[in-house]
């Protein structure tokens, strides 16, 4: 109540304060068993899909590379132990419609034994920064906050944006998780000096380490560090724990008051932000010479017998790594993966660890139907605009996706919503608004390329009646398929039996 | 399979938590014009909240469609609001006719809870209001303020109720008087000043605030509206732009104004706690559905409010002018929402 009249006075509040359920805070990381066996995507990140260095029968050892990255939006994927490839094929991928994705197959040899070639570069601070990009790029670095965007690309620098500051993103807003916490507890010496690397690959000057006061483990953490140091250039800042602070964009807003102008990067604005399980990654590839086999996954939820934090190697079978944390029946229960806001469900647990996974989490059936409760009328009640962290209208935008106003649904900004939740988690009426937005951001895309092809037919067409029937049947098509398409994603029921989500 | 698309937790809040919430918040405006009206207070809410309640199973099931939204706490708000805007007179009939009008005509019509561009009550309220403005605009004294009837006993009550005046052998005028607006009004008219008015009004204006005085049988207490208000504020259900700045602006002008022609406009305090205002600032503006959705907007509306709330009062035919002010208003929101749109994230003003 309280809060609610201190808020009567602050015009603006966005974001939301959910839960945290924070359940292992406190469970230290812990190290995974050897599996059998390992399946590796060839595409973890955004950007270009890998292609194979290996073949059936090869023989590989741990951290050797086994597909490179094609095009220059990519990242390499390495083996995460020594063994045998099987299989390169296709296979499923943690993905909401059970999609799948070419994979490459490991056996797991039991020796586990290194690949040396990668060598340590302990002098880096005399090192050019393009050396250690370069290590970054081989090592296959993504964003390990959840986008996975290739690092490297990140730590270029643009003579016309000179960076200034770096922000270490230590903001791990969304419920349940914990590994960014764990991670920033036991690591905080290597995430320091990952983080001094980052500054000397980017040529900036001060680092922010940002954390929210929910975590006042890991802030004493690296105060001590940077007090027993004296990095003065260091500063480590307390952010209140709403959700979402750990959004890139929010996250410099808060700190710097500055929002990052639509359709540019934080660095043109002279800021980067990096995650900080990818600052450890950045340390383990240059001072270890590690690449990017392993990260820190939280596995949770309030189906989860055992749950904790868990350092894993990619590739490791999602039901493998549930077994370890005693779940081993899944019928009966609804699997997440990542954050409970943004993440995604998963029919089956087949799928691998990638480097996008921060976290299984396994919920219970009567626990997914609270929260996905069938949708109502929306009664404008504005808490949606109140929460929304870009400034949206969510209400607004919803009825115009669901009426197929395209047009003007661009002029709404629909593309800046970040589909951080906010807004559905808020409604009284249960409307999920983020589905309805994403449905409407497929359909823009795919209107703009049938626009683009329509455009491209009508000048080769010189026949003025050929393009007119052209553009009338593409038109329709287009209708057809519109109608097709939001009939098959319509709004979701709700789950009513519980074995009914296993697939 | 099914898709179940992220957020996979919620807030927890429902459109019933909402209409509860307001209801609950009602309580202390209900039980005082139960002490001010006894049974027949009692008689005009449990008729008019049936029947809303009835009206929306029926429309509900005449549209083919679940009945569930009978449920969702919208229509027994919906009558409990229509009941606390009828005067202590209104004949069994009319409060039925009241509940089927919000009901049909204001809300089902449009296409049920969210489609209404009028608060349900309020609408069916100003088409009494104009369908029967004398039954509108009689208004017993209430039990505080003279012991003529006996309201409080269940027999005298449910005759006024249902039979009318006549059937307890006595005249209207021994058993109504003025609202305190309607006082001022009519002395106005007659070339009497305003605090030569107020001055012969039966008991001081004041009282209006703990609600000791003629009118609707919600309206009269603004302190149990107030608290009802509060209650809603502390609890996040209505925001304090549309009520404070309703208020507000009408305090002001009334303050401008009685400061500049002491003998035509009334001070602003009586402005405040006379009429139905505190019920409309509260109760009636914020109703989500037709009141704009972004802050900007909510404060324009509740300006609007106070403005033409003022202008009907002090020019206009009607002693009060709120219902009609929030209704005007809300004719308006399409168009505030369209021009308030917050800037989004990153991009200059649009
Ligand atoms: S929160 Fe839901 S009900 Fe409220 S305005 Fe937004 S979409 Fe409508
Ligand atoms: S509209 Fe998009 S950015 Fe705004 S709250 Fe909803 S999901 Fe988040």
């Amino acid at each position: 109540m309280l809060k609610s009249l201190r808020s009567l006075f602050q015009p603006k509040v966005t974001g939301i304060y959910p839960e945290k359920h924070k359940l292992t805070a406190t469970a230290a990381i812990a190290e995974a068993p050897l599996s059998s066996h390992y399946i590796l995507p060839l595409k973890q990140h955004i950007g270009e899909i890998c292609t194979p260095l290996v073949r059936v029968g090869d023989r590989v050892l741990k951290g050797q590379k086994i597909a490179k990255s094609q095009g220059y939006l990519s990242a390499a994927i390495h083996a995460p132990t020594s063994g045998i490839i099987t299989k390169i094929g296709e296979h499923a991928i943690t993905h909401p419609s059970g999609l799948s994705m070419e994979s490459i197959f490991i056996e797991a040899d039991g020796n586990d034994q290194w690949d040396t070639t990668l060598a340590t570069l302990q002098d880096w601070k005399q090192l050019e920064p393009s050396i250690l990009r370069e290590r970054v790029r081989l090592s296959g670095i993504a964003g390990l906050g959840g986008a996975v965007f290739p690092t490297f690309i990140k730590l270029l620098q643009d003579k016309n944006h000179p960076i200034e500051s770096v922000i270490l993103n230590g903001a791990e807003c969304e419920p349940y998780l914990t590994n960014d916490h764990r991670l920033m507890v036991e690591h905080s010496e290597e995430i320091v000096l990952g983080l001094q690397m980052i500054l000397h690959m980017v040529k900036a000057n001060t680092a922010i380490i940002a954390i929210e006061d929910n975590k006042p483990d890991a802030i004493a953490c690296f105060q001590r560090i940077i007090t027993a140091q004296e990095l003065h250039h260091i500063e480590v800042k307390s952010l209140p724990s709403s959700y979402p602070q750990g959004s890139e964009k929010q996250l410099i807003e808060f700190l710097t008051k500055k929002q990052v102008p639509a359709g540019k990067l934080p660095l043109h604005i002279g800021l980067i932000c990096q995650n900080v399980g990818t600052t450890k990654a950045i340390h383990d590839a240059i001072l270890w010479g590690k690449p990017l086999i392993e990260r820190v996954v939280t596995v949770s939820g309030d189906a989860m017998p055992n749950p904790g934090n868990m350092r894993v190697r990619l590739g490791t079978p999602i039901d493998q790594l549930l077994a370890w944390h005693g779940l081993e029946n899944m019928d009966g229960c609804h699997l997440i993966h990542g954050g409970p806001m943004m993440g995604e469900r998963l029919g089956h647990a087949h799928a691998p660890v990638v480097k996008a996974t921060n976290a299984v989490l396994a919920f219970l059936p009567q626990t997914m139907m609270a929260a996905h409760k069938e949708e109502s009328p929306c009664i404008r009640c504005g808490d949606c605009s109140q929460v929304c962290p870009a400034s949206l209208t969510p209400n607004l935008l919803a009825d115009l996706c669901r009426q197929d106003q395209f047009e003007k649904v661009a002029d709404y900004h629909l593309f800046d919503c970040i589909e951080c939740g906010c807004c559905s988690y808020v409604c009284p009426s249960h409307i999920p608004l983020v589905h309805y937005f994403r449905y409407g951001k497929g359909q823009l895309a795919t209107i703009k390329r049938e626009k683009a092809f329509a455009d491209e037919s009508r000048q080769r067409s010189s026949a003025k009646e050929a393009r007119i029937q052209r553009e009338k049947e593409a038109k329709e098509a287009a209708a057809a398929k519109r109608k097709q398409a939001r009939a098959a994603t319509a709004p979701v029921t709700p789950p009513t039996q519980p074995t009914e989500g296993q697939s | 399979m099914i898709l179940l698309s992220s957020p996979h937790i919620h807030g927890g809040n429902s459109i019933r938590k909402v209409m509860f919430s307001v209801i609950l918040s009602l309580i202390p405006a209900t039980l005082f014009s139960v002490y001010l009206f006894g049974w027949l207070s009692f008689l005009i809410i449990v008729s008019c909240m049936g029947a809303a309640l009835v009206s929306e199973w029926g429309c509900l099931r005449l549209m083919k469609r679940p009945i569930a939204p009978m449920f969702d706490g919208s229509a027994a708000l919906t009558g409990l609001l229509i009941a606390l805007t009828l005067p202590a007179l209104t004949p069994w009939w009319m409060t039925i006719l009241a509940a089927m009008f919000a009901i049909i005509l204001s809300k089902q019509i449009y296409g049920g809870l969210g489609y209404n561009p009028f608060n349900p009550a309020l609408s069916a309220r100003v088409i009494l209001l104009i369908s029967f403005p004398l039954q509108m605009t009689s208004w017993i004294t209430p039990m505080s303020v003279d012991h003529l009837l006996n309201l409080y006993d269940f027999s005298i009550a449910s005759q006024l109720f249902f039979f009318g005046v006549q059937s307890l052998n006595t005249s209207l005028d021994a058993i109504t008087m003025a609202t305190p607006l309607g006082h001022v009004k009519t002395a106005l008219s007659q070339g009497i000043s305003v605090p030569d008015a107020l001055a012969h009004y039966p008991y001081h204006w004041l009282d209006a605030f703990i609600g000791n005085e003629g009118g609707s049988i919600g309206e009269s207490s603004a302190l149990a509206l107030l608290l009802g208000g509060l209650f809603l504020l502390g609890k996040g259900v209505i925001r304090w732009q549309i009520p404070c700045s309703f208020l507000i602006t009408v305090a002001l002008l009334s303050l401008i104004s009685s400061l500049i022609a002491p003998n035509q406009f009334a001070p602003p305090l009586f402005h405040l706690m006379a009429g139905g205002l505190m019920l409309c600032a509260f109760f009636m503006a914020t109703d989500p559905v037709s009141s704009p959705v972004t802050h900007k907007g909510q404060l324009i509306f509740g300006i609007g409010c106070g403005l033409i709330t003022w202008s009907i009062r002090n020019f206009g035919g009607y002693p009060e002018g709120a219902m009609f002010a929030v209704m005007l208003m809300n004719c308006a929101v399409p168009l505030i929402d369209h021009y308030t749109r917050p800037r989004v994230y990153g991009r200059a003003a649009s």
